[in-house]
């Protein structure tokens, strides 16, 4: 048969159609594969041994100064800006002509290359989210086993309305609630105050996770056991939760990197650290606040190590991920 | 017309029950073990089965059978309080179980669960190891001895026919892995371990292959004298094959409640039932 006119229309409009889901498919990609290749590129001239295995280390800069910072000032609590008058500004027009080695000395410093690593990032970052998703995983999983074997009750449904909200509230909100709990009644900033925010926004991923996880579990296994005399937390915890774990892993990493990826709430928490800090109970250096803090610097240095230190950041993500692809691979109810 | 159904009375049902070599009836058995006196159940508003009265005697095979939506499955069901957790769900009239109400008000059901086993129409074997899976119900009961549980375990699957098959990866393979009548002979091994003294059948072969099914079927007719089995089935064969008696289940078309129309010697329903709807049923006369 001839093709008619209605029909070359037909197949016209389906062409723009799907060029047009093709451009914008495109366009959504296009932020993620830019994002990746930038921190590919710049973070990736950031690494080195040293990167790894080296904490913070300071900018070169001279040290002549050295009895400006020494000199004794007496503090005077009534008139606290009394002695802070800045050094006499003659030199800084040399400085910035170039004149003096000293000055020479400091254009070298903003200028080089990166010092020292990000271990004690790497390490508070591990720390950080690894105690929060401990505090978040027997209540998130918890929640979980309430929403899906105890679905019909009232409570339920309040508490799956709200874990959706806090899923989707602002991280920083978490931050401030922190801030306000627990921060400024210890007066301190704290690893664990950071352990904690992160844990809050934890809590409902794992919690739906293991939900709609626990959902797909049969019927039939769950009648199995009830037929067998089990009383529904036994069957639970030996039937229905076993044959749902590959999913709850999922979920349960699926918060990891989400936690370790969280910079907002570390500000106001955690604060940070320029040295390796193993107590819970200090200040606690994270990458996602190296980043920060490295981006905003002056140092060219430290600039690379801010994108250094988010390539360690999106490949631990990309670790996870993958780590999740093997989990949920192996027998049992998936996603 | 009326000639023909009565030629073909039971097709055949007759020469079936003769070649078995039939001990039980009714007549001979000990005591009713089971009791339905005047039981209705509903599904919130909904009347699923009216004003049921039967005796299911000990330690016999007992089949319900009946077209779609009769009623048959709650029936079943009925017995291990398996409605429970469905919301709306309740029973009316009494229901006793060695003179005891199943209903009554200070009935634990995870106890009267542990009396009363169940097997269910898709074999639903648990994601465990073989073993795991025979254990389970012991393991319920608080049997922690490992010679014990190891013990029962192969006495069960002995019992079940299913032994042989599985003895050399009882621990390596999961039941699921199993073939469909393997899983359903696992399930019912399962069901047996823990000794119950009744064991509920909901269509145990309709997920099955004809060969898998007769295996079950051997393995139902192998338990008959240990247990009070009580099973439904669609399929009229198997409950002429298998069971001493049978009851025939029918929704009442103005009502749409499941009613008990006759309960009766297997040979006797089949070749010469009272009501004339079983035997239009039976004769293949509809549902």
């Amino acid at each position: 048969m001839k093709p008619s006119t209605n029909y070359r229309w037909r197949k016209l409009v389906d062409r723009v159609m799907r060029g047009a889901t093709v451009a914008a498919t495109g366009c959504a990609v296009i932020p993620l594969v830019a994002i990746i290749a930038y921190v590919i590129a710049l973070g990736g001239s950031a690494m080195s041994v040293s990167f790894f295995t080296d904490v913070y280390q300071p900018p070169d800069l001279p040290t002549q100064n050295d009895e400006l910072i020494n000199e004794e000032v007496p503090f005077n609590p009534d008139d606290p800006f009394a002695n802070l008058e800045m050094p006499a500004p003659e030199s800084t027009d040399g400085a910035l002509a170039g004149e003096s080695a000293e000055s020479q000395a400091v254009a070298n410093a903003y200028a080089a290359g990166p010092r020292g690593g990000v271990l004690h990032g790497i390490l508070g970052t591990l720390m950080i989210t690894g105690i929060g998703l401990l505090m978040a995983l027997p209540i998130g999983i918890f929640a979980g086993v309430y929403l899906s074997e105890y679905r019909n009750e009232r409570l339920a449904t309040i508490v799956r309305f709200s874990s959706d909200v806090l899923s989707g509230s602002p991280s920083i909100v978490a931050g401030v609630v922190i801030y306000v709990l627990v921060v400024l009644q210890t007066e301190q900033f704290t690893a664990i105050a950071g352990s904690m925010a992160l844990a809050i926004l934890m809590v409902p991923i794992v919690t739906r996770t293991t939900e709609e996880m626990l959902k797909l579990v049969p019927e039939a296994m769950r009648e199995a056991a009830r037929g067998l005399g089990a009383p529904t937390w036994y069957s639970t915890f030996t039937v229905v939760l076993p044959t749902a774990l590959p999913g709850i892993v999922t979920g349960v990493m699926l918060a990891f990197a989400r936690g370790a990826g969280e910079t907002a709430p570390l500000i106001l928490t955690v604060l940070g650290s320029n040295v390796i800090t193993m107590s819970m109970f200090e200040p606690m250096a994270a990458l996602p606040l190296l980043t920060y803090r490295y981006t905003e610097s002056p140092y060219i240095g430290e600039n690379t190590l801010a994108w250094g230190a988010a390539f360690v950041l999106v490949v631990l993500v990309l670790i996870v991920n993958i780590l999740v692809r093997l989990a949920t691979r192996r027998v049992g109810v998936t996603r | 017309m009326q000639n023909v159904i009565t030629q073909n009375r039971g097709l055949g049902f007759g020469d079936l029950i003769a070649s078995r070599n039939r001990t039980n009836t009714a007549t001979d058995a000990v005591h009713a073990k089971i009791e339905v006196r005047n039981f209705s159940f509903y599904y919130g508003k909904f009347k699923a089965i009216n004003a049921v009265t039967m005796d299911i005697p000990a330690n016999r095979v007992t089949a319900i059978i009946g077209p779609s939506g009769c009623g048959k499955s709650t029936m079943l069901r009925a017995i291990n309080r398996m409605h429970d957790s469905t919301i709306g769900a309740y029973g009316e009239g009494v229901l006793r179980i060695d003179g005891e109400n199943v209903y009554g008000e200070d009935v634990d059901s995870v106890l009267l669960r542990r009396t009363v086993g169940m097997v269910f129409q898709r074999p639903n074997p648990f994601q465990l190891s073989i073993f795991d899976n025979v254990a389970y119900g012991l393991r319920v009961l608080g049997m922690r001895n490992k010679r014990e549980l190891e013990q029962r375990v192969e006495e069960s699957l002995r019992r079940a026919a299913l032994w042989d098959e599985v003895k050399d990866r009882l621990h390596k393979s999961y039941g699921t892995a199993l073939s469909g009548g393997q899983q359903q002979r696992l399930c019912i091994a399962r069901a047996i371990a823990t000794s119950p003294e009744v064991i509920l059948m909901d269509e145990p072969c309709s997920a099955l292959d004809p060969i898998a099914s007769l295996k079950v079927e051997e393995l139902i007719d192998s338990l008959r004298n240990q247990f009070t089995i009580v099973m439904v089935t669609h399929n009229m064969q198997q409950a002429a094959r298998v069971s001493d008696i049978t009851a025939f289940m029918l929704m009442n078309r103005e009502t749409r409640a499941g009613e008990l129309i006759e309960i009766d010697d297997t040979d006797k329903l089949f070749t010469n039932p009272e009501d004339k709807r079983t035997e239009d049923y039976i004769s293949g006369q509809f549902g």
